[in-house]
């Protein structure tokens, strides 16, 4: 089976801008969900299922910020803030009002995208590495914030547990039950996406990346698109942090610091900047890096390193891997997984006559 | 088009002694003018004259420091540049500003952003409104790529395209609005006689097929003394004549500020 996209003609608008336009495109979208709605349940353990639904919450995350990063080009390092704006609201929502999860997740999202409007406004004026800045200074007030009011943080810990989302009455409880739940939520965040993006919100995010004083002049107002681009980035992470949520049964204002937002950074980099593809393989490496490593390293390590200190180098070399990977990217590949992803199938669609 | 029997009958701007400094530059002074519906007005004069700051100031990007320049009635000073588009007034730049990452048939459909509604709900909904509302301006899109002849570059990625066809696509973005007055800064700049020949052609035609009213900057005496209906002439930030090809053609003060020191010399 060859990727072919010849001899397809669309005789209306309505086809021509469809998701899938080729039938292989279709083919391999309907068999990923097949192999991961029936077929990894079946075949995989708990353990792997637990990883399987990490990567689908850091999915929502990471296209939260190729959204905001990718598209339409504002630079943020407090994507992990407002995953806890979301935590937090829906953790209060859930216990003091013992509200569902249908009504929390939402609001986690609606919230953080209030306070993702607040922090976009000084988008308006500055660009890049000041951006940057200012974004990390809402990194730091937001969990700040949230660290020292015992309203928000349900006081000494600075955590709050929630009970289980139920679903229909039905308690998810079990690591398949909770995969089904995140998984669900996943797809849905990547099918919302990519028809933002085709549709004239994306089109304006991106001409706002590319050249922003030819996309005020033909009438998008940049500002207000800017403000757009962080509150729906923010809703992603607020409803990413409400995943986590539910996922971890705690809100911990731990979950979200600094180094999480560098993460997704690494995710949507690495991943590929303005594709959603990307963003799903970027998601996919870094969640599973750490557990890559560590196998690795508890099989050959011992070759390497003393034993005494194998636990210890595991948790270093993933930092280290972590800062050399992005380098190694922002080198060799600076578009990311999906372009290597884009250069594989390019070689295979005229294969075998690739000259 | 209405009513073309001369005399200042119908104007659909009305720049009034408007005036800009940058700093200690003053780079139009009290400039005033009147362009007809339905006409092709260009504006003319050395570099340095204040054409494109008159320019960017109709379209918003600069804030006018006095005067009023009124479009149809409105007052456009103090208005957004996005603000001013989504009055009908497009425009294209004196260097291309593309979409560069963008196909040919994005960039046209950005071009129809302010005619296009839908909320962010309906876009994340897709089926539904926002999909009827995008085969609905496609439709418009692929009429103008029709207009344009680029219909084989539709999917070309615009900053792979050659100059002359990068100036067309720009043009075709701005028609994609659907303007009711359409500036155009030097749209023949670096081109050759051919692809001249073309964006004349095109100029013409939108004026006549759509009514577009037209401001045209340029350089090249020659397509503006042929096609244009009005002509202004800025020396220094100055008007120093107005009034038809002809007209402005015998004009001294044009021969002395503008032919002459260009043309007499080389």
């Amino acid at each position: 089976m060859y990727y072919r996209e010849s001899g397809y003609y669309k005789t209306d608008y309505k086809s021509d801008m469809s998701l899938y336009p080729l039938p292989i495109s279709r083919f391999a979208a309907f068999s990923l969900l097949v192999l991961f709605f029936l077929a990894a349940p079946v075949v995989m353990n708990e353990y792997y299922l637990t990883l399987l639904s990490l990567v689908a919450i850091a999915t929502v995350g990471a296209l939260g910020l190729n959204i905001l990063l990718g598209y339409a080009g504002q630079l943020s390092i407090g994507h992990a803030a407002f995953m806890s704006v979301g935590a937090y609201t829906a953790a209060n929502l859930a216990t003091k009002f013992d509200l569902p999860f249908l009504i929390t997740l939402p609001a986690g999202g609606l919230m953080a995208a209030a306070i993702g409007i607040v922090v976009g406004v000084p988008s308006l004026r500055i660009k890049g590495v000041y951006l940057a800045i200012a974004t990390l200074a809402a990194q730091f007030i937001i969990e700040w914030i949230i660290n020292h009011s015992p309203e928000i943080s349900g006081g000494a810990q600075a955590s709050i547990e929630v009970p289980r989302p139920t679903l229909l009455g039905e308690k998810l409880e079990s690591p398949v039950e909770l995969y089904y739940f995140l998984l669900i939520v996943a797809v849905i965040a990547v099918i919302a996406t990519q028809n933002l993006i085709r549709s004239r919100i994306g089109r304006a995010f991106v001409a706002i990346r590319d050249q922003d004083i030819a996309a005020e002049i033909i009438g998008i107002s940049v500002f207000k698109y800017k403000l757009y681009a962080f509150a729906i980035s923010s809703f992603y992470a607020g409803v990413t942090g409400v995943l986590y949520t539910y996922y971890l049964g705690i809100a911990s204002y731990e979950q979200f610091q600094l180094g999480v937002s560098i993460d997704y950074l690494a995710m949507v980099i690495i991943g590929g900047l303005g594709s959603i593809l990307g963003s799903v393989f970027g998601a996919f490496f870094i969640s599973l890096l750490p557990i890559a490593i560590r196998l690795f390293m508890e099989s050959v390590g011992s070759i390497f390193v003393e034993p005494d200190v194998l636990a210890q180098s595991i948790s270093q070399l993933r930092q280290i891997l972590f800062g050399v990977l992005i380098i190694v990217f922002l080198i060799v590949e600076p578009d990311g997984l999906n372009r290597l992803w884009i250069n594989i199938r390019n070689y295979f669609r005229v294969w075998p006559f690739s000259h | 088009m209405l009513d073309s029997s001369g005399g200042s009958s119908d104007p659909i701007l009305t720049v009034d002694k408007v005036a800009k400094s940058f700093g200690g530059v003053q780079a139009v002074k009290e400039v005033s003018l009147q362009v007809e519906r339905g006409s092709i007005f260009s504006i003319i004069g050395p570099n340095g004259a204040g054409k494109t700051s008159l320019v960017n100031m109709i379209s918003g990007f600069y804030k006018a420091d006095q005067g009023s320049i009124k479009f149809d009635g409105t007052e456009l000073i103090g208005r957004s540049p996005s603000g001013i588009a989504e009055l009908g007034i497009a425009r294209t730049f004196q260097n291309i500003a593309l979409f560069r990452g963008l196909t040919v048939l994005d960039n046209l459909m950005l071009g129809r952003h302010v005619r296009m509604k839908s909320s962010v709900m309906s876009c994340f909904m897709w089926w539904g409104a926002a999909q009827k509302e995008e085969i609905h301006h496609r439709k418009r899109a692929e009429e103008i790529i029709d207009f344009l002849r680029i219909s084989d570059l539709r999917r070309a990625n615009t900053g792979e395209l050659a100059y002359g066809l990068q100036k067309r696509v720009e043009l075709g973005r701005a028609l994609a609005l659907d303007p009711t007055l359409l500036l155009l800064d030097e749209p023949m700049a670096g081109m050759n006689s051919e692809e001249k020949e073309d964006m004349v052609r095109y100029v013409l035609d939108v004026n006549a097929e759509f009514g577009t009213t037209i401001i045209l900057i340029e350089h090249d005496m020659g397509v503006v003394m042929d096609i244009s209906d009005h002509i202004v002439v800025l020396d220094q930030g100055e008007k120093i004549s107005d009034g038809t090809p002809d007209q402005v053609k015998a004009d001294p003060a044009v021969i002395r500020a503008y032919l002459g020191a260009s043309h007499l010399q080389g």
